[in-house]
């Protein structure tokens, strides 16, 4: 990652998002898409997946978006992307447009690890210069709180309730990152709307190798309906979920991974917060037992184990 | 809001104003309203940073405050648009930012 803004003070100030969208008080998603348009510039087209964003900003006859806005279903938001990419290239070679803008998915984690994965797979595999942003608010939360891919173990939604039999979502987090670096594209990263200087520092660094092929950023984006807490809190569960190792920031970087701060000294799990920090805020989490809280930890230390297998054969 | 008919729009439904949802005036979901103690503020930019609107406004106004210390930025509320969360309030690390009930006071 290059680095393109220091300190706070260096962060850009022109807005391409809002205000007037219609996201709940306190949304995750709305900071995380807010630094991706603030990082990225006017020069950039926006395809949008359907979800949380897409109904919330374009209520006609209104649009939140300052950019060249298009939005398409669940499943294709690549699949448009690649064409608008391909659009753009071919009329840059036969000089009928003049433009250096850059093309930028923003879906969610429904449209990106359940019904959009194929046509994610597919233009990451064509090698389209595009960048897909995830924000992973970890369910389906536009439709009413239903499980999805993203959601983690033990959270309850409405579809993963939580009762005598059940006790939230049966199965793990799908490691969405390993599956998009096993494409071996140029970059991948993950960030956090609690770290928006790393974030928007990613989006940048992303943007300039798009010349090369696709880059992937996945956020992490925290809903206070949906996971069930007080809306102030949105920023403070979001650093907490870095913090304790829940959800590292690293990035994959032409064959190499590197991780970011805090993250790069959380190998050592003494120098990650307790995950009880993390879960004791969230009501999604609040049916969970001593025993459940200690499953939540060994599943955590088991992905540090991958990640520090992964950090010592590509760092 | 004046409701839109079918005369009012443009030919096939597209939208011709940038960013034209700052019409829709949110701040009147807000049940509480967050007050900058402009006084207190360090102007570190965490609450314009977070805010999720964004509704925290960075104007280039000068403010001396009562301790003699001299600004050149001013940190305000927009609140047509804020829709009273609070994450300002409770990142600021100075706790200059209350939030005020929009019922009692």
């Amino acid at each position: 990652m290059k680095v393109y803004f220091r300190t706070i003070k260096d962060l850009p100030v022109d807005e391409y998002y809002g205000p007037g969208q219609l996201t709940c008080a306190g949304c995750g998603p709305s900071i995380a898409v807010r630094w991706l348009l603030k990082a990225a510039g006017p020069d950039v087209i926006v395809v949008n997946a359907t979800g949380c964003i897409e109904v919330t900003t374009t209520s006609y006859p209104y649009t939140a978006w300052s950019v060249p806005y298009l939005h398409v279903a669940f499943e294709n938001s690549a699949a448009a992307a690649s064409g608008v990419e391909s659009a753009l290239r071919v009329l840059r070679r036969k000089g009928i447009l003049d433009t250096k803008a850059k093309v930028m998915v923003i879906a969610g984690d429904g449209g990106t690890y359940d019904i959009g994965l194929q046509s994610l797979s597919g233009m990451l595999e064509r090698g389209h210069g595009v960048l897909y942003v995830l924000y992973d608010n970890e369910a389906y939360m536009n439709t009413g709180i239903q499980r999805s891919g993203g959601t983690p173990h033990f959270a309850w939604t409405t579809t993963s309730p939580v009762g005598s039999k059940l006790k939230g979502k049966v199965q793990r987090k799908k490691d969405i990152m390993s599956i998009v670096i096993g494409h071996h594209i140029p970059y991948a990263a993950t960030a956090n709307i609690a770290y928006p200087i790393d974030l928007a520092n990613k989006v940048k660094t992303a943007l300039d190798y798009l010349v090369e092929g696709p880059a992937f950023i996945h956020v992490l984006a925290p809903c206070p309906p949906g996971w069930r807490y007080p809306e102030e809190m949105t920023v403070e569960i979001a650093r907490l979920a870095t913090e304790t190792g829940y959800f590292p920031l690293y990035e994959w970087d032409h064959g190499r991974i590197r991780f970011n701060p805090p993250s790069n000294a959380h190998f050592d799990k003494s120098r990650r917060k307790p995950i009880i920090e993390y879960l004791k805020r969230q009501g999604r989490f609040a049916h969970l037992t001593e025993e459940d809280i200690k499953e939540i930890e060994k599943e955590i230390d088991e992905y540090w184990d991958y990640l520090a297998r992964l950090a010592k054969a590509f760092g | 809001m004046k409701q839109l008919t079918w005369k009012d729009l443009p030919i096939g439904g597209i939208i011709i104003e940038p960013g034209n949802a700052r019409r829709n005036i949110t701040g009147t979901w807000r049940t509480e309203r967050p007050v900058i103690d402009q006084d207190a503020c360090i102007r570190c930019r965490i609450c314009w940073m977070y805010c999720p609107e964004p509704a925290i406004l960075e104007l280039d106004k000068p403010y001396v405050t009562k301790s003699g210390k001299k600004y050149d930025v001013t940190y305000e509320v927009d609140y047509d648009h804020c829709k009273g969360c609070g994450i300002c309030a409770h990142e600021c690390p100075v706790k200059a930012i209350k939030m005020v009930s929009e019922v009692t006071g």
